[in-house]
């Protein structure tokens, strides 16, 4: 059984974003973190492989930095890192990422991939849905949990009247929602084994995947736009005047 | 320009963001055909102003929830140079594997459509706007309330195709939600607490309030996280739910930025807090500095005259 998490580096969610030249200056983000809804897929697929067995690989796709991130998944357990090289992942449109990921999936024999249901950067949700399509596996998404059922494999998801178990068999795709375990962190020993622990690098042509033309051109960036600066009132006793004001002004009680 | 609309729904009928769906189709000089997965919801679509046609999928694929089984379904059934649907978890789903299947680019969770086609989406959580160009075909995704709805009128023909795919996701156990409440996801009003409300009992406050408004209740990341009771379901924000309601109140909730990133585009946005430094009177539109114990029986009675 070959497992694999697809994780993402993106700006940690404290971190600020400024905008230089029309553009998102990320050279001055201060920090960057692996993507929350990654991070559940990562302690899930570590949980699966200490019940069941089988072989972890961490793949992520973006710059140089990223590396910092796989060493921190090796660091909780994950056995081995494939980070694919592409300096700006924005310029890429959904369908080059997916077929990169998708060709990293089956280099490292995976047949469930695990990976969040969107990353906090774009917000897209496009990769578990894409990669799970090449793959031609099976995909479930908003997952909180998974185990192995004998040959299947079942899953927590969210559902509009609440939660769903399902059971799917490989290969499969996992796509995260916020998940119910608690994170692990890694020890001290973890953190010295992944210093050791060499990633292997490549770049999209060595996966056979042509990133030269995106069909996704971005034009420019802008800060959010700034709200009017609202009302501000002193207690209790104003209440009143914006129950008014949410009726006459606002219009929406 | 042939526009293929994922029409969304909510139990056995349409979620409004169909009708914002079409609005977006049209105003990018689209001629939308809406799809209906399962038939839900046909006859609904058939009389929003400006479809031109309405295609009933039915198949056995559609009992149960399986993105890929229905994608595989209703792409069969239409060509189209955009595909159009809800940046919901199913819509996303859906038209991302009809992309993967074409071969074509997606983007999710715009914000504005321009006409070339030009989109507009928030990136960072909110923290920066990305605007776009796409080359057709592709596949875009529109956050709920971002556009303008088309209205009623229509009368566009519904034809009905029978068309399945094997399913993969087999369900074996629905599990309820705890309450009946308004999720936050579709409510236009929401009021929502934070761990300033002390403890979970308190939230009966918030349903109270909620109950006479016909808001859902909602709560920041620190209640989920600090109190069981309170569901991840509820939670607004970076790893709950993003909103944009008409009108959101947030009662003791500091307004740490990744509860903002999940609501800062609500339309109106009220906060009471004791806090009058608290960051999410950065983002208020009418800012309450008084403590809940005082605030909230005095919005109960302020609601109940209306």
């Amino acid at each position: 059984m070959g497992i694999a998490v697809l994780l993402k580096q993106v700006p940690d969610t404290t971190a600020k974003i400024s905008v230089s030249g029309g553009r998102v200056d990320e050279s001055a983000v201060s920090k960057w973190s692996m993507s929350p809804y990654d991070e559940y897929a990562l302690e899930s697929a570590l949980q699966l492989k200490e019940s069941g067995g089988g072989d972890l690989v961490a793949i992520t796709c973006g710059p140089a930095r990223a590396a910092k991130m796989l060493t921190d998944a090796a660091a909780v357990g994950v056995d081995s890192l494939l980070h694919i090289l592409v300096e700006d992942l924005n310029s890429l449109d959904s369908t080059q990422v997916q077929m990169i990921l998708a060709a990293a999936v089956a280099r490292s024999s995976s047949d469930i991939v695990f990976c969040g249901k969107q990353a906090a950067d774009t917000n897209a949700g496009s990769t578990g849905p894409g990669v799970a399509h090449l793959m031609d596996a099976s995909c479930v998404t908003m997952v909180s949990e998974v185990a192995s059922d004998g040959s299947l494999l079942t899953a927590m998801r969210a559902s509009p009247n609440g939660n769903e178990r399902v059971a799917v068999s490989a290969p499969c795709v996992f796509a995260f929602d916020k998940g119910i375990t608690e994170l692990r962190r890694p020890n001290v020993r973890g953190i010295m084994m992944a210093k050791k622990k060499v990633a292997e690098t490549l770049g999209p042509a060595d996966l056979g995947v042509d990133i030269s033309a995106s069909s996704v051109s971005i034009v420019g960036h802008t800060p959010p736009p700034q709200k009017p600066p609202g009302q501000k009132f002193e207690g209790a006793d104003s209440v009143a005047a914006v129950v008014g004001k949410l009726r006459d002004e606002a219009n929406v009680i | 320009m042939d526009v293929t609309v994922i029409a969304e729904t909510s139990g056995d009928g349409l979620h409004p963001v169909t009708a914002q769906l079409v609005g977006a189709a049209v105003s990018i000089g689209g001629t939308p055909t809406v799809l209906c997965a399962g038939g839900t919801g046909a006859a609904e679509a058939a009389s929003i102003s400006g479809v031109a046609k309405v295609i009933s999928v039915i198949g056995d694929c559609f009992g149960t929830f399986d993105g890929a089984a229905w994608a595989e379904a209703l792409n069969s059934v239409t060509g189209g140079d955009v595909i159009i649907a809800a940046a919901s978890p199913s819509g996303r789903e859906i038209a991302a594997t009809m992309a993967a299947i074409r071969g074509i680019p997606i983007v999710q969770d715009a914000t504005d459509l321009a006409p070339g086609i030009s989109v507009t989406r928030p990136i960072y959580s909110g923290k920066a706007i990305e605007t776009s160009t796409v080359t057709t075909p592709c596949a875009i995704t529109l956050r709920a309330n971002a556009f303008d709805a088309a209205g009623k009128g229509g009368s566009a023909e519904v034809s009905t195709v029978n068309q399945s795919a094997d399913v993969a996701v087999a369900v074996r156990e629905a599990i309820a939600k705890a309450s009946e409440r308004l999720d936050v996801a579709e409510a236009d009003i929401i009021i929502s607490g934070g761990r300033g409300m002390g403890g979970p009992s308190n939230f009966s406050h918030l349903n109270e309030i909620a109950d006479m408004i016909g808001a859902a209740v909602g709560a920041s990341r620190a209640a989920v996280d600090t109190w069981e009771e309170i569901p991840h379901g509820m939670q607004v924000g970076q790893t709950g739910k993003t909103v944009t309601p008409s009108l959101y109140i947030a009662v003791g909730i500091s307004g740490a930025i990744q509860h903002l990133a999940g609501m800062r585009t609500s339309k109106y946005i009220v906060a009471i807090n004791k806090d009058p430094d608290a960051p999410i009177f950065g983002v208020a539109d009418y800012g309450i500095v008084a403590t809940w114990e005082a605030a909230l029986p005095a919005l109960k009675e302020e609601l109940s005259k209306l």
